[in-house]
């Protein structure tokens, strides 16, 4: 990396003979922002390749002559509402108009390094240089307009990016006027504070959602979309499952077709065409043989094989000493919790199209990670990184299955070798064939409770979940928590026959279920009511906070389940969000369908930029977390996948919808926090203690089923 | 078989001449860059594909061309007039009834459609016209909303 630096940053007359050089870059940038780029932006670039975010202002914000503001972020929009709310950090410090930004995102050429777009982590680390950028820049042009107007700074007042002097309003200056559309070459010795929440006029205020025109209209672009000259659509031969062989293959059906075009290089095998439907034709004509591998495992013996396969675990939280509150218990719990895989599913699959035009290669890709992207499209066809420019239009759902992706080096490689623009788009089938599920895993629980109700120890042991979220939150004086592997799984060494990896709120999901589940069971078996016993064991008063504030918007009294409302409470920590939700639910005794009523859900997220957008983020989790509680299961055979489409594998319908009520719990001292992922974390356990308080019987499996709903009511009735 | 078709798109006549046999949801996507339209799960599960023809909403991924040999076809890009949002567009807008946007293309196809029927539906006629249109973000009940308010902004203007 060294020697292309130097290479591609070293001296003007190189630099103008690569892709990175002026006018191409002028190309590439488009509209209103090339006279921003010059030689003097090398420095730029050359950070911008770098881990971690610039110090440079000018890599986040270029103000345009017009005085139109461009943000650059290396984060994707796939609906969770950056677009808009970075837009909103932005104006807010820079004191423009909302209106005036325009947003790029995950852009590899454009924006600076970013390390994906993921664990709800886009505000809370990319907000705080994004405003320190905007307010270094902001302090610049105070002093440009300071010189400009020839006033003394202290007079200087700004309105919608126009400074004029407070004494005397007819001397006034844009911010287009005072930068021409150049970039700022000046910086300040000591960086600006940024401003106090209390000042904010922008940020802090329920916004509609900026990419809101263009997703009504249809004019939105996402991956699958992209159309350039020549383009062909690839669809590639898949094997029938995860470890199977490709023994023969016969292309004579497939050639008949007019306009196909068949490529075999190495493993891979792909047929295009110029319209994608036709691409699919060819594609079932492919006559094949397979060796099948020999897995045995499948949905009714995973659980067994997950612990089996469990290396010595890890510690990942520990307080005095489990053996000792053991001695302090006169109630024992032992309850272990199991979920099975769960699919992404996102609207649109993964996605890539490619173009190489001499040395350098653009791919429009469906990805939470455009330069990780950037290095695997590198890869794949032999090129340095910087060679590659990803381009991440609108992303159609991720969720964290688009954090990795091999539609990216597979559509580069086949434009490579077809010599042709090529845009490979997984069918339904290629999405949960090669998805990186959620992964099974098995929770196992000890805990004990004093005879005052205090929870006195607490010892769990995490099989293959992930360890997110599992530091318990109550006063519990000696406990441990192990994990035995985390979400990422899939190849070698892994128990999985197929991929898993991060799916929205990676380990968290599992891991409240389980303890929140085993906290109402603890409530239970000493006859208190869900909220009196979690409150009495804590301690934590923004956890303290969150609860009371959802049980008043829920506005009924938890009484000792099962009290046959079907009330049902959980909360969590989920990286430092903190959040309670509430259900009501329904049981049919006779088909064992859970009707999910009402939910309820009170959030903490520390300083809220948009506070619509963050009631969006936990409507969607709440709404998309019903699936992983009812219905949502991958099943397969060894590595084959069964579910290939959403006739069986449900996901939440309109119908499904509960009345949903959102609380933002006020806390703008904090720094903000992450939004598009916590609330989801709640339902597993949510639903299934107020299923308990409807009905009296404890699910421990997600999802629950109707069919494991009636078997567990015959249990019971059996007792 | 090749078969020369013709049909209107959003008012607009269209003639082409294809294999008989494809779906609508390529012709639109594939040979008229039409990209409004959705490709998701393309078994008809999902409802992204929705368009309308002749005032119906269909699968266009399970719809043959042929069938729409002189009909009216509507897509999303088809919606606005001059250059304004249709009612239902802007009570989306309203209500931030969406989130990655995929699936509002077929969603507001799916609505116009109801609100042409049944100018003013109940929510549980909302959730039995639109069960097959799938949201993945969980926008649904900003989505009933919308359609409650566009129902109003319709119904204001016809009166």
């Amino acid at each position: 990396m060294k020697n292309d630096d130097f290479e591609l940053f070293g001296s003007k007359e190189k630099i103008e003979s690569t892709q990175f050089g002026r006018r191409d870059f002028f190309k590439l940038a488009g509209g209103g922002l090339f006279v921003l780029f010059s030689v003097g932006d090398l420095f730029t670039l050359q950070q911008r390749r770098r881990r971690g975010y610039p110090e440079d202002f000018n890599a986040y914000l270029k103000i345009g002559e017009d005085g139109r503001v461009t943000c650059f972020c290396g984060k994707i929009e796939m609906g969770q509402g950056v677009y808009t709310s970075f837009a909103q950090m932005l104006a807010e410090e820079l004191d423009v108009p909302l209106s005036s930004v325009d947003m790029i995102l995950g852009d590899t050429d454009l924006c600076p390094y970013d390390s994906g777009t993921f664990g709800s982590r886009s505000t809370k680390y990319f907000g705080p240089p994004l405003r320190q950028a905007a307010s270094e820049a902001r302090g610049v042009l105070f002093r440009m307009a300071a010189e400009h107007l020839q006033t003394p700074l202290d007079n200087l007042t700004i309105q919608d990016g126009v400074i004029s002097d407070k004494t005397n309003p007819t001397k006034k200056v844009s911010y287009g006027q005072l930068t021409k559309g150049k970039k700022i070459e000046r910086h300040l010795g000591t960086k600006p504070p940024i401003k106090h929440y209390s000042k904010h006029t922008i940020s802090g205020k329920a916004t509609d959602r900026l990419d809101g025109r263009e997703k009504v209209t249809g004019e939105a672009k996402f991956a699958i979309d992209i159309r350039l000259p020549g383009m062909l659509f690839a669809r590639i031969l898949r094997p029938p499952a995860h470890g199977a062989k490709l023994k023969s293959v016969d292309f004579s059906g497939t050639k008949k077709i007019a306009g196909i075009q068949v490529i075999q290089d190495k493993d891979m095998v792909a047929v295009l065409h110029k319209h994608r439907d036709i691409a699919d034709r060819a594609l079932k004509e492919i006559k094949t043989d397979y060796e099948m591998p020999g897995f045995k495992i499948d949905n009714t013996n995973i659980f067994e094989h997950l612990k089996s396969s469990a290396s010595e675990g890890n510690i990942d939280s520990e307080s005095g000493n489990v053996d000792e509150g053991k001695k302090l218990a006169i109630i024992n719990i032992e309850k272990t919790y199991f979920n099975h895989y769960v699919a992404h599913a996102p609207s649109e699959n993964h996605t890539a199209a490619a173009v190489i035009e001499g040395d350098k290669a653009t791919v429009w890709a469906s990805t939470q990670s455009p330069f990780r992207a950037q290095g695997e499209a590198a890869r794949a066809i032999g090129f340095p990184t910087e060679k590659v420019r990803v381009i991440t239009p609108y992303v159609g759902c991720g969720f964290g299955g688009k954090n990795s992706g091999r539609q990216v080096g597979e559509a580069a490689r086949l434009a490579q070798l077809a010599g042709k623009p090529v845009q490979v788009a997984w069918s339904r089938k290629e999405e949960f064939f090669y998805d990186t599920f959620r992964p099974a895993a098995v929770i196992d629980i000890r805990s004990g409770l004093n005879s005052s109700n205090e929870i006195v120890y607490w010892e769990y042991h995490n099989y293959y979940a992930g360890n997110r979220s599992s530091q318990p939150f109550y006063n519990i004086p000696h406990y441990k928590v192990l994990s035995y592997g985390g979400w990422v799984g899939g190849g070698g060494g892994s128990p999985h026959p197929f991929g898993t990896g991060a799916w929205r709120g990676p380990g968290s999901n599992t891991n409240v279920f389980a303890m929140e589940s085993h906290v109402d069971i603890m409530a239970f078996e000493c006859g208190m009511d869900p909220l009196s016993f979690r409150m009495k064991n804590l301690t934590d008063k923004r956890m303290q906070r969150v609860l009371t504030a959802a049980a008043e918007k829920f506005g009924v009294s938890f009484t000792k389940a099962p009290s046959g409302k079907g009330f049902g409470i959980a909360c969590t920590d989920y990286l430092g969000t903190y959040l309670a939700t509430m259900a009501e639910v329904h049981v049919n005794e006779d088909n064992g369908e859970i009707r999910v009523e009402r939910l309820v859900c009170a959030q903490d997220t520390g300083e809220l930029i948009n506070p619509e957008g963050v009631r969006m983020q936990i409507e969607g989790c709440l709404t998309m977390g019903l699936g992983y509680c009812l219905t949502e299961e991958i099943h397969f055979q060894g590595g084959q996948i069964k579910d290939e489409n959403f006739d069986t594998y449900e996901i939440p319908r309109f119908s499904w919808l509960p009345k949903i009520e959102t609380v933002l719990v006020d806390n703008p001292e904090m720094p903000p926090q992450g939004c598009g992922e916590p609330a989801i974390t709640s339902m597993g356990a949510v639903i299934a203690n107020a299923v308990h308080d409807a009905v009296g019987v404890r699910m421990l499996m997600l999802p629950m089923t109707p069919a494991r709903i009636k078997n567990a009511l015959r249990a019971k009735k059996s007792i | 078989m090749e078969k020369t078709i013709n049909f209107r798109l959003n008012g607009n006549a269209v003639r082409l001449t294809t294999s008989s046999d494809r779906m609508l949801l390529w012709i639109l996507r594939s040979d008229l860059s039409f990209t409004g339209t959705k490709y998701s799960c393309g078994e008809g599960f999902c409802g992204a594909c929705t368009v309308l023809v002749n005032h119906e909403p269909v699968l266009s991924c399970q719809y043959p061309i042929q069938e729409v040999e002189g009909k009216d076809v509507l897509t999303i890009e088809g919606l606005q007039k001059n250059g304004a949002l249709h009612p239902i567009q802007e009570a989306f807008l309203k209500h931030n009834a969406l989130q990655c946007g995929f699936c509002t293309p077929g969603m507001i196809l799916g609505a116009y459609s109801l609100l042409k029927k049944n100018p003013q539906p109940t929510t549980k006629d909302i959730f039995t016209s639109m069960e097959g249109n799938l949201c993945r973000c969980g926008a649904y009940q900003r989505i009933i909303q919308a359609i409650h308010t566009a129902s109003q902004m319709m119904r204001g203007q016809a009166s």
